[in-house]
C-alpha cells in the first residue's frame, strides 16, 4: 500500500513535466520583457566559453551577438537588455524548450534526434570528428588504434562512431568516456589513453590550453562531418528567420571571415595561442550555400 | 514545455552493433551494482574497526580513529574521487603506474578508483555508527563484563558488538542505500554505470526526461528493495525482549 502510494507521488511528479506548451512566440516575449536570455558554455574552446570576465567569448558567442543586433533592430528595442545563462551539454535542450534560454550557441551539432525536440538556425561551422595524439605516439590514423586505450567526450557522436567502429572492426579498443573535453585532454595527457578522439575544432581548443601544446598533434581521416548550429524552440518561424537572417547577413557580407580568422588564425584567451586552425572546404561549402540541415541529411 | 515524449526509445537501437538503449541501462545498473556492494563490504569491515577503535581506552587508537573521519569525513566525495583517480596512481612506483593507467583496462581502474575512495568515506561514517552504537549501551554492561574476568576484546566480541549492532542496523541500512546512490559519481571518472549510461542515452536520443525517469525508477526500485532486505534482517536478528523487541 505504503508503496503504490510512492509509485502514484513519483509518477505525479513525472507528468507535472509535461506543461501546456507555450503559446507565444520568442519575439513576443523578448519584447514583453526586454530582456533576451542567451545560452552559453563554459568550455567550448574557441566556441563559447569563459576566460577572463563573467560574460562568454568566442566564435559562436560573436555570432550569437549579431543575432541580438538584428533583433534590436527588428523589434526596435535598442536599450533591450542581454542576460546570459550557462548550459552544460545536459541542460541545453530542456532550458531551450522550457523557455529559460532564447538562443544558444555553442558548439551544438544539428541531429535528427535533437531536431525531434528543438529547432537549429542555418549552420554555424562545420567540424570533422579527428584524433589528437602526442607527436611521439606513433599514432597516424583510427586503424593504429587497435588495442590501445582511447578517449572521447561522453556523450558526443565521436563516442558513438568509436564505440561503433571498435564493435565492426573488432579493433579490441578500450573506450574511455570522460565527462568533458577538460577531462578527456587530461586523460590523454596522463597517459591514460594514446589518443582523444573529438571534433577537430574542439581538439585545437584543447591544444592551445595544453602545457606544452607543441607535443601534440591532430591527425586521422576525419570519421565524420558534423554542423553546428544555434538552439531555438521549435515552431516558432518569426523568430527563426531573425537568427537565420543574421547569420547569412555576415556570411554574405564575408564578416564571416574576420570573426573566424579571430578565434581560429590569432591568439585567443586565455593562453593567448594561436590555434591555427585554417577554414576547411566543408565549412567554406556551407557558408557559400547556408543551410539548417543536419550534416546526415546533405 | 513543447517536449517531444518517446517512451519507445528504450528499445530503439543504439546504432552500436545489435545494442538497444534498455541494454545500456542493464549493463549499467550492473555496474552500479557491482561498485556499491563491493565497496560496503570493505566499508563495514573498515569502518567496524574503527568504530572500536574510538571506543577503546587507548588514547592513541582512538585518536588515529578520530583523526581518520575527520578528514574523510569532511572532504567532498568528488574530491576525493579525483584524488584516488587522477593524484595517488601519480604517486606509484613507475612500474605501478604503467601498469594502473596504460595497460590495466580502463574501465579496471576506474573500477578500483571508486571502490576504494567509496569504501574509505562510507567506512568514517559507518564508524561513526559504530561508536554510538557501543556507546549507546549501558556502562553497566562493559563494567560486568570485566568484573566477570572477560578480557578487552571477549568484553567486545561477546558482550557489546552483538548488541551494538542490532541497535544501529537502521541507520546503517540508510548508510548502505547511500552507497549506492553516492556511486553515481563513477559516471565522473568515466566508469559507464547506472547514471553514465543514463547521461548516455539523454545525449544520443535527446529524450533526456524518459531517460532519467527511467534512471530514478531504478534507484528507486533498487533502494526499496534494499530497505526491504534490510529490515527483514533487523527483525530476523532481533532478540526478544530487547531494544524493539516487544513490538
Amino acid at each position: 500500500m505504503r508503496f503504490t502510494t510512492r509509485l502514484l507521488t513519483t509518477a505525479v511528479i513525472a507528468s507535472a513535466f509535461a506543461a501546456p506548451a507555450m503559446a507565444e512566440g520568442t519575439l513576443d516575449k523578448i519584447k514583453e520583457s526586454g530582456v533576451i536570455v542567451l545560452g552559453h558554455r563554459d568550455a567550448s574552446i574557441p566556441f563559447s566559453y569563459l576566460a577572463d570576465g563573467p560574460n562568454p567569448i568566442g566564435y559562436s558567442h560573436d555570432l550569437q551577438l549579431k543575432v541580438v543586433e538584428a533583433v534590436k533592430k527588428q523589434l526596435k528595442l535598442p536599450n533591450l537588455q542581454v542576460k546570459y545563462n550557462l548550459v552544460t551539454s545536459q541542460t541545453r535542450i530542456p532550458l531551450v524548450q522550457n523557455g529559460t534560454v532564447d538562443l544558444e550557441c555553442g558548439s551544438t551539432t544539428n541531429n535528427l534526434e535533437r531536431q525531434k525536440q528543438v529547432a537549429f538556425s542555418v549552420g554555424i561551422f562545420e567540424i570533422g570528428t579527428r584524433l589528437m595524439t602526442a607527436k611521439t605516439s606513433g599514432v597516424k590514423d583510427f586503424p593504429d588504434l587497435k588495442g590501445k586505450n582511447v578517449v572521447t567526450t561522453a556523450g558526443t557522436t565521436s563516442e558513438r562512431l568509436l564505440k561503433a567502429m571498435n564493435a565492426e572492426k573488432q579493433m579490441g579498443m578500450n573506450i574511455i568516456s570522460a565527462k568533458d573535453h577538460g577531462e578527456s585532454f587530461l586523460m590523454l595527457e596522463s597517459g591514460r589513453a594514446i589518443a582523444f578522439m573529438m571534433d577537430d575544432a574542439l581538439l585545437y581548443g584543447e591544444m592551445a590550453k595544453a602545457k606544452n601544446p607543441a607535443n601534440w598533434v591532430v591527425t586521422g581521416k576525419p570519421q565524420s562531418f558534423e554542423i553546428y548550429g544555434c538552439m531555438l524552440r521549435k515552431d516558432d518561424p518569426a523568430f527563426k528567420k531573425v537568427v537565420d537572417d543574421a547569420i547569412k547577413a555576415t556570411f554574405k557580407s564575408g564578416e564571416v571571415n574576420k570573426i573566424y580568422s579571430k578565434w581560429f588564425m590569432s591568439p585567443v584567451p586565455p593562453k593567448g595561442l594561436n590555434l591555427s586552425f585554417p577554414m576547411s572546404d566543408e565549412f567554406k561549402e556551407l557558408v557559400a550555400k547556408p543551410t539548417d540541415k543536419s550534416a546526415e541529411q546533405m | 514545455m513543447n517536449y517531444n515524449w518517446d517512451w519507445n526509445v528504450f528499445f530503439k537501437s543504439t546504432g552500436i552493433g545489435s545494442e538497444i538503449y534498455l541494454d545500456w541501462f542493464v549493463s549499467g545498473l550492473g555496474w552500479t551494482i557491482a561498485v556499491a556492494l563491493v565497496a560496503w563490504i570493505v566499508a563495514l569491515g573498515v569502518g567496524s574497526v574503527l568504530g572500536v577503535m574510538r571506543t577503546l581506552p587507548n588514547k592513541l587508537l582512538s585518536g588515529v580513529a578520530t583523526a581518520y573521519v575527520e578528514l574523510f569525513r569532511n572532504v567532498p566525495l568528488l574530491v576525493q574521487l579525483f584524488i584516488w583517480y587522477f593524484m595517488v596512481p601519480d604517486y606509484l612506483p613507475e612500474s605501478a603506474q604503467v601498469w594502473f593507467k596504460q595497460e590495466l583496462n580502463p574501465a579496471t581502474s576506474a573500477y578500483i578508483s571508486v571502490v576504494v575512495c567509496l569504501a574509505l568515506f562510507t567506512a568514517a561514517r559507518v564508524c561513526e555508527q559504530v561508536r554510538t552504537g557501543i556507546q549507546a549501551l549501558p556502562k553497566g554492561q562493559s563494567a560486568a563484563a570485566l568484573a566477570v574476568g572477560f578480557t578487552l576484546p571477549q568484553m567486545y566480541r561477546h558482550v557489546l558488538l552483538p548488541q551494538a549492532f542490532r541497535i544501529i542496523i537502521p541507520p546503517l541500512t540508510s548508510e548502505f542505500l547511500n552507497i549506492f546512490k553516492n556511486s553515481s559519481v563513477a559516471s565522473l571518472i568515466g566508469l559507464m554505470e547506472l547514471l553514465a549510461q543514463t547521461k548516455q542515452t539523454a545525449e544520443f536520443t535527446a529524450n533526456m526526461f524518459e531517460a532519467f525517469t527511467l534512471a530514478t525508477l531504478i534507484y528507486f526500485v533498487l533502494n526499496m528493495s534494499l530497505m526491504t532486505f534490510m529490515s527483514w534482517v533487523e527483525k530476523k536478528v532481533r532478540i526478544p525482549g530487547m531494544m524493539g523487541g516487544a513490538k
